[in-house]
């Protein structure tokens, strides 16, 4: 277990300033950018960006804040976390990661998803109900492209390419694609088809339930003969000295982005109990750096992960007390974790 | 896991092959049922899927697991089972006559903005009984999240078993439902006709519940109130 790698992922939640005002659109944007500068500096491997289109969000266009990241950074790796690729356009989305690319020297990483927001589709003019073709015909055509020769493809989603020779090309020749999961069964099978790694997004309930579909994705691969990489997992959590400074700041920001997003979907308000046993059993990893790290190992473990990346950012948190959980990460959970696992 | 593992008589049958359908088969294969599962896709694309997730049940087509299963639960798309151009996609023919669970919910993130489906005045269960004419309609298992639903079976008398609430029109079959949901390990709660399964679908009291038959019963009557 040598070989895990460690990321952050954000969604550009619009934090509070110092003085408990929301911050601006731009100013999140600026502010996930220090973020992104103070991981790379502590060393953390991956800092991912996540693509929506709501309110809560600044960050709808990620390859647009990594680019912003890739020239003032110099080892970690820039990841989309996810690029909604149904409501994208592939030829685009190739180009635009290739292009962080080159002003990263080769550390652009895309991962694709179906997203488990949808404001995206009216916003571009895709129909919902589309939602598996979309997707389908989508990674087929990325799959296509990450060979960065001259494709040909014809579909439903998008117009025909005739020998399409699509710029500019990556000096490594291959640009790092991922596929994100949220648990339909479905898209593991797919992901394994196309030999990409896979993401599983685990944002409830305890790991162990995924452990399922990492033997899915390994069975699948062997099936298609592609090759199963090591698998990737991303969950919330945040950290502060203690558990129960980490557990009072954030519950409260994290309630009103839970309970907004809840709403949407029919369900009622969170509740501190369901919080706490989230944070005890599920993936919520919210604590002090030996808990949190204690618990990312035993999760880690579980499912034989290569990769972890903590979604660090919920709701309407601090700035100040975002930066010193990225912080935290980088100088004790992730040292912490290597050790338990070593 | 808890360990109602003898032999059932019942076979059950689950259209949908996803993360409730999924579930739901391993939970009944737990409790020692046969199991044919069935998606939109031929059943040679769901086999590793079903052998890996629910190893034991059987991949085949919607209407064969119809056709075969004593009580079939629906956990598809709601907006595919009710498709806005009224296409038929259920099996209605091989339902007939059955026991039929309905798992599903309007979730306007897959099926799309249905006003069809979102009406104050009637359940999608009742409209999904209205399109399965001489179904036992029983709703059930839509209120939980399926990861509480994969984590929260426990055996009878468990301090810490959940509840499953169900509603419908035929008492008999509500009775068979409820002992169904014992034996995957969980307590039914019968809130009686179908109509009263208002009350557990998405934006009303008991969506997402993953509570004690005490707790379901204490929540039905302040929102009775």
């Amino acid at each position: 277990m040598a070989d895990i790698e460690f990321g952050l992922d954000t969604f550009g939640d619009i934090p509070q300033t110092d003085t408990g005002e929301l911050a601006s659109h731009a100013q999140a944007i600026r502010h996930v950018v220090a973020e992104a500068v103070l991981a790379d500096q502590l060393g953390i491997e991956v800092f991912a960006v996540g693509e929506h289109h709501r309110p809560e969000y600044a960050i709808s266009s990620p390859e647009t804040v990594l680019a912003g990241i890739a020239t003032q950074t110099e080892r970690i790796r820039l990841s989309s976390g996810v690029t909604v690729l149904s409501s994208d356009d592939p030829v685009r989305v190739f180009q635009r990661f290739a292009t962080v690319d080159a002003l990263s020297n080769g550390r652009a990483e895309v991962i694709l998803g179906r997203g488990s927001f949808t404001e995206s589709f009216p916003l571009f003019g895709y129909d919902m109900s589309d939602y598996d073709t979309l997707f389908e015909e989508k990674i087929e055509l990325f799959s296509r492209l990450l060979t960065e020769r001259p494709v040909s493809w014809s579909g439903t989603t998008r117009a025909a390419l005739h020998d399409a020779d699509v710029f500019p090309k990556t000096e490594s020749g291959h640009l790092s694609t991922w596929v994100g999961v949220g648990g339909s069964p479905q898209s593991v099978v797919r992901t394994a088809q196309y030999g990409f790694p896979l993401m599983l997004a685990i944002i409830g309930g305890s790991p162990e339930r995924f452990a399922p579909y990492t033997d899915l994705y390994r069975r699948a691969a062997e099936q298609f003969g592609t090759t199963a990489h090591p698998i990737g997992m991303h969950s919330p959590g945040f950290i502060a000295r203690t558990d129960d400074e980490a557990k009072e700041i954030f519950f409260p920001h994290y309630k009103v982005m839970r309970d907004r997003i809840g709403a949407l979907r029919g369900w009622p308000p969170v509740t501190r109990a369901e919080f706490e046993n989230e944070v005890e059993h599920g993936s919520m990893y919210v604590g002090s750096p030996e808990t949190v790290a204690r618990r990312m190992a035993s999760a880690i473990a579980t499912l034989g992960a290569g990769r972890f990346d903590l979604i660090y950012s919920a709701g309407t948190t601090p700035m100040s007390d975002r930066m010193r959980a990225v912080e935290l990460y980088g100088t004790e959970v992730v040292p912490l974790v290597r050790d338990i696992l070593a | 896991m808890h360990s109602l593992t003898e032999p059932k008589q019942a076979t059950i049958g689950i259209l949908g092959a996803g993360k409730v359908g999924t579930v739901l088969a391993r939970l009944a294969i737990a409790a020692g049922y046969p199991v044919l599962i069935a998606s939109s896709r031929p059943p040679a694309a769901i086999e590793l899927t079903i052998d890996v997730l629910a190893h034991g049940a059987e991949a085949t087509t919607a209407s064969d697991a119809a056709g075969r299963a004593d009580i079939v639960i629906l956990a598809l798309p709601l907006g595919k089972a009710l498709p806005l151009d009224g296409v038929e996609t259920l099996p209605v023919d091989e339902l007939r006559g059955k026991i039929v669970i309905d798992a599903m919910n309007y979730w306007w993130e897959v099926d799309g903005v249905r006003p069809d489906l979102t009406g104050d005045d009637v359940t999608t269960s009742e409209l999904v009984a209205t399109a399965l004419p001489g179904s036992r309609l029983v709703k059930a298992f839509n209120h939980m999240g399926y990861h509480d639903l994969d984590e929260g079976a426990r055996p009878a008398g468990d301090p810490d078993r959940k509840a499953i609430a169900l509603s419908g029109d035929d008492v008999a079959a509500n009775d068979v439902v409820a002992d169904l949901i014992d034996s995957l390990g969980f307590d039914p709660v019968d809130l009686g006709a179908l109509a009263e399964g208002a009350v557990l679908q998405p934006g009303r009291e008991l969506f997402g519940a993953n509570l004690s038959a005490s707790e379901i019963r204490d929540v039905v009557e302040r929102a009775a109130a």
